[in-house]
């Protein structure tokens, strides 16, 4: 028999009974759609987190005070030792690294900010201008902190947009005293209004010069050290001059955490990949579902036409062209339910896209070639079963249709 | 053509074994017309079933055109079926989604001809059987005796030697009945040895040979030396 005679006797079959037809055509299409819905689902995860980080400025290097032990840590040693505070000290040293182009130390609070009788609790970093270009945020109105450095402190802040609609509503925020805490400043910039960006909603923050920012929570660690490599390249050397000189300023003691955006991104990257793939797996099963109900289908196809095979028995057919028969029939159901699950898939997530447009929905390629030929691989599979049924029937009592 | 050796077959019925073919003996020549005519139970349709290799006999022996057909395998059945034997039924057995042309086509799909000489040939199949102008029609346009003209075609399409025939009027009322007996009698004519299994004794017997079976034994052969 030829492959085209199989091809058209199988297609014919599948014409003749539009019906069981369509349902398996729905059982696997859903199954294949639903892989894509929630693979493309993790990957819109994985993209958006992905994005956060990159938005936290490029070639980043965070220095975090305490050390992250990953291996064989002492317990004696944990109960010994409070880590070292990072201060502006350790960062002014490590700014002179010719792998740094700017850095900027952050320290973070809370205090209430109050303008006449409007207060509120509010998120506060303290910095340096420097922080503003390594985040590269914009201003909406004004300047960031005009004049100060990591030496020198100001009566000044700079307010986020929701922060200003709160305390000034329509009123002009440039030049007016707030109360942070227990000090006065005036107002010298307000912040574009920005998504949510990583840990801290831009939208909701004042921020003021690092040294009012210690002097207000009377500490004199900083919570974090971020800096910008020259390049992508020097991300690596500007961690380790970091580590370097922070130790050579702690006595030789690595107690602080250098870690580089390209690290958490690709770890990131790797905890969402591994959540996709799950997601896919998961649906996968569906998949097997659609297969089984192929089976039972095709079983019941086989006893429809039980007197067809009888007759192709009698014909001269051999137990494999019957066998091949079925299979390719159970094989066009599977590639045909795959193709308009594809479609079916696709057409959800480009709705997905237009209904939530916050997150980039899109399957992955991978799964999309999974989804086929795991829908294929299921055809074939649970169409062994009947196709051999069928090729085991009897063809006295097919013939006699019993 | 055909040699029958002691041939039995008996199935097992619940805790009975029936003997629906008890030491049959027969020898038929090439180019025959036989009829096999008993009640119902006799055992005729089981000797067609093994003289068409659908059915294996339990003992004895059968030999089709000079082979012994006890010992081949599953492949060898079908291919001697495919080539040698065409089989007409009572209910037709036509497949409905095909065209009377495919159908008549189907064993020649079969064994991998090519659709050129398929086409070609299952037309002349259909031509020999009257019906040369219906290739398109599918078995729900056709009447009954069209019907299993197109089966005829099916079953010579291949140029078998031996025709086996299961009560193919059965089904037909008595004028297309004859036109069958007519057809299959001018392919005999032609040189096809023909076999035809009926209850009618009308059509029995206008068979050259005559075999009347009862309870699994051959009771009477009405022009055999076998």
């Amino acid at each position: 028999m030829r492959v085209l005679d199989c091809n058209k006797m199988a297609g014919g079959a599948l014409v003749r009974y539009p019906g069981r037809t369509f349902m398996m055509l729905l059982a696997t299409a859903i199954g294949v759609s639903a892989v894509l819905v929630l693979t493309s689902l993790g990957e819109a995860a994985r993209r958006f987190v992905t994005a956060e980080f990159q938005s936290l400025g490029t070639h980043l290097v965070i220095v975090i005070p305490g050390r992250s032990e990953t291996s064989g840590a002492n317990p004696s040693m944990m109960i010994a030792e409070t880590p070292r505070d990072l201060t502006i000290d350790d960062a002014r040293a490590v700014s002179r690294s010719r792998h740094v182009v700017r850095l900027a130390p952050v320290v973070v609070g809370e205090a209430s900010v109050s303008r006449g009788s409007l207060e509120r609790e509010i998120s506060i970093i303290g910095t340096t201008p420097e922080f503003r270009e390594i985040r590269e945020w914009k201003m909406r109105l004004g300047e960031f902190l005009p004049n100060v450095t990591m030496e020198r402190g100001a009566p000044l802040c700079v307010i986020g947009a929701k922060v200003r609609t709160e305390l000034f509503g329509i009123d002009p925020p440039l030049g007016q005293w707030l109360r942070v805490g227990d000090r006065r400043c005036r107002v010298s910039g307000v912040l574009a209004p920005e998504g949510t960006s990583v840990m801290i909603d831009v939208n909701e923050v004042v921020i003021i010069p690092v040294l009012d920012a210690q002097a207000l929570f009377n500490s004199p660690g900083l919570f974090r050290i971020v800096l910008q490599a020259t390049s992508r390249e020097a991300m690596p050397l500007a961690q380790a001059d970091a580590k370097r000189i922070i130790a050579e300023r702690h006595y030789g003691e690595e107690d602080v955490t250098v870690i580089t955006q390209d690290a958490v991104l690709s770890t990131f990257d790797g905890i969402f990949g591994t959540l996709t793939m799950a997601l896919g797996g998961i649906a996968a099963i569906s998949l097997v579902v659609a297969g089984v109900l192929i089976m039972n289908v095709m079983l019941v196809a086989v006893s429809q036409r039980t007197a067809e095979v009888g007759l192709l028995k009698a014909l001269g057919a051999t137990r494999r062209q019957i066998i091949a028969l079925f299979l390719t029939e159970a094989l066009f159901l599977a590639a045909l339910g795959a193709v308009v699950g594809l479609l079916l898939g696709y057409g959800i997530v480009a709705a997905m896209r237009t209904f939530y447009s916050t997150l980039d929905f899109v399957p992955p390629l991978w799964a999309a070639a999974g989804a086929m030929l795991v829908a294929m691989a299921c055809g074939i599979f649970f169409g062994i079963l009947p196709a051999r049924r069928a090729a085991d029937l009897d063809p006295i009592q097919a013939l006699m249709g019993r | 053509m055909i040699q029958l050796q002691e041939l039995c077959r008996d199935f097992d019925v619940g805790e009975e074994v029936v003997h629906a073919l008890d030491h049959v003996s027969l020898n038929l020549p090439a180019g025959e017309y036989v009829s096999i005519m008993g009640p119902s139970g006799s055992g005729k349709s089981t000797l067609l079933n093994i003289l068409g290799l659908l059915d294996t006999p339990t003992s004895g022996s059968y030999t089709l055109d000079g082979v012994n057909t006890s010992r081949m395998d599953d492949n060898e059945l079908a291919s001697i079926r495919q080539n040698k034997i065409g089989f007409v039924f009572q209910s037709f057995h036509l497949v409905p989604r095909l065209s009377a042309l495919e159908n008549v086509e189907l064993p020649m799909m079969l064994s991998g001809n090519d659709p050129k000489l398929r086409r070609e040939r299952g037309h002349a199949a259909l031509e020999r059987v009257g019906l040369g102008h219906r290739d398109s029609h599918r078995p729900s346009q056709l009447s009954g005796g069209e019907r299993q003209r197109v089966a005829i075609a099916r079953a010579i399409v291949m140029e078998p030697k031996l025709l086996l025939a299961d009560e193919p009027t059965g089904n037909l009322d008595s004028a297309s009945g004859r036109e069958i007996v007519k057809i299959m009698e001018a392919l005999n004519d032609q040189g096809l040895t023909l076999l035809v299994v009926t209850h009618d004794p009308a059509i029995g017997e206008r068979a050259r040979r005559q075999l009347k079976f009862k309870d699994g034994r051959l009771e009477l052969d009405s022009g055999g030396a076998a």
